[in-house]
C-alpha cells in the first residue's frame, strides 16, 4: 500500500508489476472473505432470535419450505422463520448493499470522500415526508373517517425522496449539463429547508409521534415483510444490476469532468443514470427501513482501504460489505436488549465507528498521498 | 433531525440507566431461555394464560386485580408498580414492539393498548394466532372505570375487575360532588419540563389536562394542544395561580425559590402565594385506578383552605 503513496513516475516495471499484482492478490482475499463472512451472518441472522428455536429445526423448516410440503409447516417456530426472520435478513441485505453502492457512486460522482447518499436529497425529502405522514397523516384522514393505511408511511417517504432529489437535480442541471457543485450547495440549502419543515412538524406533533419520528430517524428492520420485500426488491435490484456500466465512468471522472469527456466517456449520462438509480433505490430503502446512517459512507471508505479506489471491485464489493454490516448490526439489534429491540441506526455507528477509526489510524499514511 | 432529538430528550422523563439495567438482565434472561427451550414449552401446557401487556395502564390493572403472576413480559411505560419492570422481561417501548421479542415469550394473550405497534409487528402477532386484545385509551373518569372491566374481561377475571371498576366509579362520583363545592376555581399551569429555562406546559387535550379539570381546576395553559413549549410573556399573561410539576423527573428538581425567581413566573399570583405543587408522575397520570386519589390529593393542594376530606369509598386497590 506504500507504493500507493509515491509518484507512478518513479515506479520502475517491475514495481508497477508486483503493486498490480499485490492489489490483485488483496481484491481476491476482500472478496472470498466477505462472500464468506456475509453468509455466514446471514445463516447466524436466520437461525438466531428472541425466539428460542434449535438450529436443526430451523433447516428443518428452511428445507421443508424448499422442498417439502409447505402446508405442513403450522406452528410458531416457522412462522418465526419464515415470515419474520427470513424477510427481515433479506431487506437487512438489500438495503445494506443499496445503502453502500449508493455511497461509493456519490463519493466518485462527486469527487468528494464525504458525500454519502444523503447528498441528493433522498433523506431530506423523505424524512420531511415521513414526518408529515406520521403527524398530519391522522389528522387529515380523521375528516375522512378511515385510518391511515398501512404503506402511507413508506409511500410517502418514498415519494418526498424522489422529488426532492428531482428539484436538486432540476436546479443543478443547465443546458444539459449537471454541475455537481451546483447539486452539492443547493443540496444543503434543501437539506436546511427539510429540516426546517420536519421542525415545524415535530412542534405541531405530540409525544406519541414524536416518539414515531425518533425511532423512525433511527432505523428499523423490525418492519420486514414479505409484501414489503417484493415491493422493495425490484426498486433497489436496478441499482446493483447498474453497477459494471458505472464503474468504468466512475473510473474516468477521477481524473476529472472534462478529462474523463476526452477519454470518450459519456459523463453526462453516467451522471444522470447514478443520480436517478440512487434516489430510487435510497428512496426505497429509507421507506422500509427509516433512516440508516454510517453504512453509505464508511463501507466504501473501508474497501477503498483494503483493495484501492477501482470502482470495479469498488461497487460490488461495497454492496456486499454493506450487507454484510447490516445484517450484522441487525443480529446485535434484535439480540442484544430481546425481547425488545434496538433501533439499527443505533448499532450500525456502534459497531462501525470504532473500527473505522481503527483503520483510519493505522492507514492514515495511504491517505494523505 | 438534531432538533427532534433534543426535543425528544427533552420530553422524556425516566431515567436511562433503568434501560440499561433491564437490557443487560434481559440478555441473561435469554441466553438462559436460549439454553432451555424446552422448560419453557412444557411450562406452556400447564399454564391456561400467559399475559405480554403492552401499555402501563394495563399493567396497573392486572396488578390491582392480582393477576400479575400471570404477566411473563411488560412494555417499558409499564411503570408503576415498580416491581413490574424489575420482575418481568421487558418487550421495548409500546410503539416500538418487536413481533419475535413478543412471540418468545410465548404469550397465550397479548393486551395492548390502542396506540401499541407498529402496525407491522401488530399485523405479524395477528399472523401467528395469538389473542390480541385492544384498549382503547380514554382519560376521562367513563374512559377508565370502561377500561379497567375491559382489561378484568380479556384477562378472565372479569368480575373481580367489575368490582374495581364499581369502585372506581363511585370515587369519581365522590371526587365529582366535592368539585361542585369548591370555591372560585384555582388557575392552574403544568410544568412538564424547564430544560435551558425554556418552559414545556401541558395544553389541552394533554393528560395534565384531564387530571387538572378532575381536580376542580382550571388549565391556564388551554390556548395550547398537547405538550409544548410556552413563552415567557404568555405564562405572565396566563397568570397561574398554582404551578403544578411532576416530582423527581428529568433532572429539573428546580425549588420554589429557583422557579419563581425565573422571568416567566415572579410576576405570577403563583409566585406570589409561593404555590407551587409536585406529584408523582406515575400516580398523577396514570389513569387507572388510583387516578380518583390522584386528583383528590390535587385537589386538596390546590385548595388547601377548602379542607378537602379523603374520599370515604373504598379504596380500590387490591394489592
Amino acid at each position: 500500500m506504500t507504493l500507493a503513496a509515491r509518484p507512478a513516475g518513479a515506479m520502475t516495471a517491475t514495481a508497477l508489476a508486483s503493486f498490480a499484482a499485490s492489489r490483485r492478490r488483496q481484491a481476491v482475499i476482500a472478496v472470498a472473505g466477505l462472500t464468506l463472512l456475509c453468509l455466514l451472518l446471514t445463516i447466524v441472522a436466520i437461525g438466531q432470535g428472541a425466539f428460542a428455536i434449535a438450529p436443526g429445526r430451523v433447516a428443518e423448516i428452511l428445507g421443508t419450505r424448499l422442498f417439502g410440503d409447505a402446508a405442513e409447516l403450522q406452528g410458531r417456530d416457522a412462522l418465526v422463520v419464515l415470515n419474520i426472520r427470513l424477510p427481515r435478513v433479506l431487506l437487512g441485505l438489500l438495503v445494506g448493499a443499496a445503502l453502500a453502492v449508493s455511497g461509493a457512486l456519490m463519493q466518485g460522482l462527486f469527487r468528494n470522500p464525504l458525500a454519502d447518499p444523503g447528498l441528493v436529497g433522498v433523506s431530506a425529502g423523505a424524512g420531511l415526508a415521513a414526518a408529515a405522514t406520521i403527524v398530519l397523516g391522522d389528522r387529515l384522514l380523521a375528516g375522512m373517517a378511515m385510518k391511515l393505511p398501512f404503506a402511507a408511511l413508506p409511500f410517502g417517504a418514498f415519494c418526498g425522496g424522489l422529488i426532492s432529489t428531482l428539484t436538486l437535480y432540476l436546479i443543478a442541471t443547465r443546458q444539459g449539463r449537471t454541475s455537481v457543485a451546483t447539486m452539492l450547495l443547493a443540496g444543503v440549502a434543501l437539506g436546511a429547508l427539510a429540516g426546517a419543515l420536519t421542525g415545524l412538524l415535530a412542534f405541531l406533533s405530540d409525544d406519541r409521534q414524536l416518539r414515531d419520528l425518533t425511532f423512525w430517524s433511527m432505523g428499523s428492520l423490525g418492519g420486514a415483510s414479505w409484501t414489503k420485500l417484493f415491493v422493495i426488491a425490484p426498486i433497489v435490484l436496478p441499482l446493483l444490476l447498474a453497477v459494471p456500466l458505472l464503474a468504468r465512468g466512475l473510473n474516468g471522472l477521477m481524473l476529472g469532468e472534462a478529462e474523463a469527456y476526452h477519454l470518450g466517456i459519456p459523463v453526462q449520462r453516467i451522471k444522470a443514470l447514478a443520480i436517478v438509480l440512487v434516489a430510487i433505490s435510497v428512496g426505497a430503502s429509507v421507506a422500509a427501513a427509516g433512516v440508516i446512517g454510517f453504512v453509505g459512507i464508511v463501507v466504501p471508505h473501508l474497501i477503498r482501504l483494503a483493495i484501492g479506489p477501482d470502482h470495479r471491485l469498488l461497487l460490488p464489493l461495497s454492496a456486499l460489505g454493506g450487507a454484510t454490516l447490516l445484517v450484522a448490526a441487525d443480529i446485535v439489534a434484535r439480540m442484544i436488549v430481546a425481547p425488545a429491540e434496538l433501533p439499527i441506526g443505533i448499532v450500525t455507528a456502534a459497531l462501525g465507528a470504532p473500527f473505522f477509526l481503527w483503520l483510519l489510524l493505522r492507514r492514515a499514511s495511504t491517505l494523505d498521498g | 433531525m438534531p432538533s427532534l432529538r433534543t426535543r425528544f430528550a427533552s420530553l422524556r422523563s425516566r431515567p436511562q440507566h433503568r434501560e440499561l439495567g433491564a437490557a443487560i438482565g434481559l440478555t441473561l434472561l435469554a441466553a438462559t431461555g436460549l439454553i432451555a427451550p424446552a422448560t419453557i414449552g412444557g411450562a406452556l401446557a400447564q399454564t391456561p394464560e400467559r399475559i405480554v401487556v403492552a401499555g402501563g395502564v394495563i399493567t396497573e390493572v392486572l396488578y390491582a386485580l392480582g393477576l400479575e403472576g400471570k404477566i411473563v413480559g411488560v412494555d417499558t411505560t409499564s411503570q408503576f408498580p415498580a416491581e413490574a419492570l424489575r420482575d418481568k422481561p421487558s418487550i421495548g417501548y409500546v410503539r416500538a414492539l418487536s413481533a419475535e421479542g413478543v412471540l418468545s415469550l410465548k404469550p397465550s394473550l397479548v393486551i395492548a393498548v390502542e396506540g401499541a405497534g407498529p402496525p407491522d409487528a401488530v399485523s405479524l402477532l395477528n399472523e401467528a394466532g395469538l389473542k390480541l386484545a385492544r384498549i382503547s385509551e380514554d382519560n376521562s373518569p367513563e374512559g377508565v372505570v370502561t377500561k379497567i372491566e375491559a382489561i378484568g374481561a380479556v384477562a378472565g377475571a372479569a368480575e373481580p375487575a367489575k368490582r374495581l371498576a364499581q369502585q372506581t366509579k363511585a370515587r369519581f362520583d365522590e371526587l365529582a360532588t366535592l368539585r361542585t363545592a369548591l370555591p372560585a376555581k384555582k388557575k392552574v399551569l403544568f410544568v412538564l419540563s424547564l430544560q435551558n429555562g425554556r418552559v414545556l406546559v401541558g395544553g389541552r387535550n394533554s393528560s395534565a389536562d384531564s387530571i387538572i379539570a378532575m381536580a376542580g381546576g382550571v388549565n391556564v395553559a388551554a390556548a395550547v394542544e398537547g405538550y409544548k413549549p410556552m413563552t415567557d410573556e404568555a405564562i405572565l399573561a396566563a397568570a397561574p395561580d398554582v404551578v403544578l410539576m411532576m416530582r423527581n423527573s428529568g433532572g429539573h428538581n428546580a425549588t420554589p425559590e429557583e422557579l419563581f425567581a425565573m422571568p416567566a413566573f415572579a410576576q405570577t399570583p403563583a409566585a406570589a402565594g409561593k404555590s407551587l405543587v409536585r406529584m408523582d408522575a406515575l400516580y398523577l397520570l396514570g389513569f387507572g385506578p388510583r387516578t380518583p386519589a390522584a386528583a383528590r390529593d390535587l385537589m386538596a393542594e390546590l385548595y388547601p383552605d377548602a379542607k378537602i376530606p379523603p374520599l370515604k369509598t373504598a379504596a380500590a386497590t387490591a394489592q
